[in-house]
């Protein structure tokens, strides 16, 4: 790689907050990567990686808490890099037309109104927008706005193509159809960008599109994997190397603590594990859910055939691998998910077995379940207020990692009747007097 | 001004280019009355001293004085929506300063309005002496007052609110400042900032009337206008001139209506922020009829098209990264705010010197006023809540009930209680009431509409599956109020029972103390302890009395709206 200049290079950029107390929460560790031009790179990553984050310090809006962002080997911030971002939620002013929206960066380069329409009218003709400049954005569909984001993006021809999850505002229909034709766009050299960086949760379209995917992990966002792609477009998603390609993401995303050794193919062993542990965002009737299909299915499965037959995006689905693992019911392997006794249990039990098995395995393995129901139970009138618990989150994660994690927990905490919780007094409690387990008696 | 729409043969035969001139012709024609009322204005505020004017009550005077209301009303607006635009967008922008800006605006929104009358009007005077300018800025300073703090706060909010995503994309493409207030951040704000505008304007009405014609010490003040035409016909006991102000003042609020704020609102659709178009959308003949116009576009097309261009591309040059704080910046900043706590201080010592003239029976005296005040409002807010809940509801549960009373309802809140007062005095009065029961009346004339149009879209928002469940399990009409409908409409009530207790506090200052045909009618009370001070020119009395009223205002917002509000927006949120 090191024939070609970067047009970004990342240099141990990483983004962190200063608590109060002095404490650090690591939203992104040092992370290092060039992007080169003529390539469409791919970055993938369960939710709470810093995706969105990272790409934030590679186009300026964010500063780094450390390291520097370089364009061409300058520091960011002596000039002002050439970049676009095509938005999640299309990021389209409602108020202009579409051609005033696409004309809008232009209009802030100062250039003249004539060749501002010249220009707009040209790259809305190239996105198959032509004949759509009068409108506003809310009389057009979903893909419609989407391609209006695209051509507000490409009409200041940006060095590097930034796009934060473009597609999944969409149906899926919607989305196949424009990546294939930005695809087509692109290889065809209808567009002047010299790079594509598209951040994505997404592990088949990084595959159908990218000529290089990052992987990253959570808890702090760091790089797992970086590797190139050797394959010719189209891309034939029944290809077998199409499919080892999405089963190896799998595997690295599935397994969180496996330390990678570059190598497609490989996974080493597990990373030690001890930081606070971080509780899945995955609900008790996803989790039922999936111990029902393995049920069904001789108790082993592919991860990726799992999300190929539920319909789900890697994104909603890895959360509820990786909260039935964390409870026992379930290993994963290669990216296989198996079935443990305790799980097939679980899952041939009736409903108030069901939750009396949860609770025993939440119990077990959820330290902060432990640790509310220690807490509450110590007290004389068994209530706290969730303020405490969120305290203690704090000094771990981000506020809105603590927000949810305090969510998912108060779920399953209520689900397993080990406690509820009174949204309006924010206080966590447990009801029964005589005894903390009304669940048991129940059973 | 509206022009009946040609048969539709008509159009057919007359050629397209028709429209536009005439349209044409009627804006030429009102640019050029426009400018002849600022003509006049400007004679008559220039015309040397004239501290006591006679308002005359024959009809002849009434178009006039009703252009005089209208444009105080009109300055006072323009003014609190440059105010509002300014303070939302550095509260919203400078994080230091939304520290200070933000509690402030909730204190200064507490204040009565009207016991700021005679210092502004003091300071006013001595700064313009020996003009009727001075009087007139003072009056129009204090519907200023009254009207400019819930657009800051509406502006501020929509500023908050604006989606990340959209402020990236600004950022991203290099938007200059100017250019992203124009194209992202007044667009945004412009739906708050229009419904805010109309409730100020319908409180400046209410602050015009009482502010038009007043008296401080031994001074008596008069401004020409609608509000002084009907309060001189009421002390002189002339029905027929009576009768005659209140129609035209109706007259002028259904045209406002219907010239003003018909067309903005219709106009101000096109910035809701939503993603799919909505099936009804407001329309205007007005807009419609402005929008055919060649010459305001030509207009357009010549000054403010241009002007807009180049504030855009202020900052095409320099990025708008994330910016970094300067020294020198920041130690100018600390001196500043130095300055201002200076200043802070050594007005709260002079305050303080001044309140120390008073005795303690003074406070005692003040207290006592508070508790029967305090009294009042409740009584209003209850009859208010009394009948407009079963009301609006009814309203609101029956969509051709709701076309038929909605405009008559509209017209009746638009006018300003203070206008009615005298007349309702007059008839108690008569009737042999007093008044402690007037004051009632008044601030229930004022502030029982908030709540009547807030139940009734309460009421509208209550889904029809709720209604249904309410009907197939056989509700009866307990349980159905209980659990279907005060739930619903809850968090609207609130709205409106906040904006009503606010505005009730306020409208005691002219509630308890009148005077009517050179009689003094007072009742105990802090408002009419603050009228009190004023006409006799207690100044201390008047500081510690207004100190108390902001306080209860502002406690009670704290103690028991806010709670209820926080309550509304969680428990009882229908959409969550």
């Amino acid at each position: 790689m090191t024939d070609r200049t970067a047009i970004i290079e990342a240099r141990a950029v990483e983004k962190f907050y200063e608590q109060p107390d002095g404490n650090r929460i690591q939203v992104v560790a040092p992370t290092q990567f060039s992007i080169f031009p003529g390539e469409i790179v791919a970055l993938l990553g369960p939710s709470g990686s810093g995706k969105s984050t990272l790409l934030r310090m590679l186009t300026g809006l964010s500063t780094p808490s450390a390291g520097e962002v370089l364009w061409h080997g300058k520091p960011m911030g002596s000039e002002s890099p050439n970049v676009a971002i095509v938005f999640q939620s299309f990021a389209l002013f409602p108020w202009l037309t579409v051609l005033e929206n696409v004309a809008a960066p232009l209009k802030a380069r100062g250039v003249d109104v004539a060749e501002r329409k010249k220009r707009s009218m040209r790259v809305l003709d190239t996105v198959g927008l032509d004949g759509f400049e009068a409108a506003h954005p809310k009389e057009l569909s979903g893909g419609m706005k989407q391609r209006v984001g695209f051509a507000r993006a490409l009409v200041v021809g940006p060095e590097i193509l930034f796009m934060d999850e473009p597609f999944s505002a969409l149906d899926v229909l919607t989305a196949e159809n424009l990546r294939s034709e930005l695809l087509e766009l692109w290889q065809n050299k209808r567009i002047e960008t010299q790079s594509i960086f598209i951040v994505t949760h997404n592990i088949e379209e990084a595959v159908l599109l990218a000529d290089r995917i990052i992987v990253l992990g959570k808890n702090p966002g760091r790089i797992r994997t970086d590797f190139h792609l050797s394959l010719a477009h189209p891309r034939d998603r029944k290809a077998r190397v199409f499919i080892e390609y999405v089963d190896y993401i799998y595997k690295v995303l599935t397994q969180p603590d496996a330390e990678l050794d570059g190598r497609i193919g490989t996974l080493a062993k597990t990373r030690d594990p001890g930081k606070y542990q971080m509780l899945p965002h995955a609900r008790p009737g996803g989790i039922k859910g999936i111990l029902e299909m393995l049920t069904d299915q001789q108790g082993r499965i592919d991860v990726y055939r799992v999300a190929e037959e539920l319909g789900l995006e890697s994104d909603d689905l890895l959360p509820i691998v990786e909260a039935t693992s964390l409870l026992r019911f379930v290993n994963v392997e290669e990216g296989d998910v198996e079935i443990t006794p305790l799980g097939r249990q679980f899952s041939n039990a009736d409903i108030l077995e069901q939750k009396q098995i949860f609770r025993e395995a939440a119990l077990e393995n959820v330290a902060l379940l432990q640790q509310i129901q220690k807490a509450l139970l110590n007290k004389s009138d068994r209530t706290m207020p969730d303020e405490f618990f969120r305290d203690i989150l704090d000094e771990h994660f981000s506020q809105d990692e603590s927000d949810r994690q305090m969510e998912t927990a108060i779920d399953w905490g209520r689900y397993a009747e080990i406690f509820d919780y009174d949204a309006g007094t924010k206080r966590l409690f447990i009801a029964d007097e005589s005894d903390a387990g009304a669940a048991e008696v129940e059973a | 001004m509206t022009i009946p729409p040609l048969p539709p043969r008509l159009t057919r035969i007359v050629p397209a280019r028709t429209w536009p001139i005439l349209t044409d012709i009627a804006v030429f024609a009102s640019v050029l009355a426009g400018f002849f009322g600022f003509l006049t204005i400007v004679q008559y505020w220039f015309g040397g001293p004239t501290p006591q004017v006679e308002i005359s009550r024959s009809v002849s005077a009434l178009p006039v004085y009703a252009f005089y209301s209208v444009v105080r009303l009109s300055l006072a607006y323009a003014l609190s929506l440059v105010f509002a635009i300014s303070y939302g967008y550095i509260a919203a922008h400078n994080p230091r300063a939304e520290k200070i800006m933000l509690p402030l605006l909730d204190v200064l929104q507490s204040i009565p309005v009207l016991s700021f009358l005679p210092g502004v009007m003091l300071a006013m005077i001595s700064l313009i002496p020996g003009r009727q300018l001075g009087v007139e800025l003072g009056s129009i300073l204090l519907i200023f007052t009254g009207q400019v703090w819930n657009m800051a706060f509406s502006f501020y909010s929509s500023l908050k609110a604006i989606p990340r995503e959209l402020r990236e994309a600004s950022r991203i493409y290099n938007f200059s400042p100017w250019h992203q207030f124009l194209d992202l951040e007044l667009p945004y704000g412009t739906i708050g900032l229009v419904w805010n505008s109309m409730v100020s304007v319908a409180g400046g009405w209410f602050f015009l009337m009482a502010c038009e014609m007043f008296q401080l010490g031994k001074r008596d003040f008069r401004l020409p206008g609608l509000g002084s035409y009907l309060q001189t016909a009421a002390s002189h006991g002339d029905t027929r001139a009576i009768l005659l102000g209140l129609g035209t003042m109706i007259v002028v609020i259904v045209l406002l209506d219907q010239l003003i704020w018909r067309p903005v609102i219709a106009w101000s659709d096109k910035f809701k922020f939503e993603q799919t178009e909505s099936t009804a959308v407001p329309r205007s003949p007005v807009l419609s009829f402005l929008r055919q116009s060649r010459a305001l576009s030509i207009l357009h097309s010549k000054t403010t098209g241009p002007i807009v261009e180049r504030l855009s591309q202020g900052g095409h040059s320099k990025p708008a990264r994330e910016k970094k704080r300067s020294g020198g910046r920041s130690a100018a900043l600390w001196l500043m705010a130095a300055l201002c706590a200076a200043l802070v201080v050594y007005a709260l010592v002079q305050c303080g010197l001044m309140l120390r003239e008073l005795h303690v029976e003074d406070l005692v005296e003040i207290l006592k006023g508070a508790a029967a005040t305090f009294l009042r409002v409740n009584i209003a807010l209850l009859i208010a809540a009394l009948w407009t809940i079963p009301t609006g509801v009814a309203i609101g549960f029956h969509p051709r009930l709701a076309r038929l009373a909605q405009p008559l309802a509209q017209i009746a809140a638009s006018v300003p209680a203070t206008a009615l007062f005298p007349i309702i005095l007059l008839a108690l009065i008569r009737m042999g009431g007093g008044l402690g029961i007037a004051s009632i009346l008044l601030m229930l004339l004022g502030t029982q509409w908030y709540i009547l149009f807030n139940v009734i879209a309460g009421a509208i928002a209550i889904p029809s599956d709720l209604k249904d469940v309410s009907r197939i399990f056989k509700f009866d009409q307990r349980e159905r109020w209980l659990t279907l409908i005060l739930p619903g409409i809850f968090p609207y009530l609130i709205t409106g029972m906040v904006t009503a207790s606010g505005g009730a506090w306020n409208a005691s200052i002219v509630a308890e103390y009148f005077r009517f045909s050179d009689k003094l009618f007072t009742t105990i009370g802090l408002g009419a302890q603050i009228s009190a001070a004023t006409d006799a020119g207690r100044f201390n009395v008047l500081l510690l009395a207004t100190i108390v009223m902001a306080t209860v205002v502002v406690s009670i917002n704290r103690l028991v709206w806010r709670p209820l509000y926080r309550l509304a927006e969680t428990r009882y949120r229908l959409d969550a």
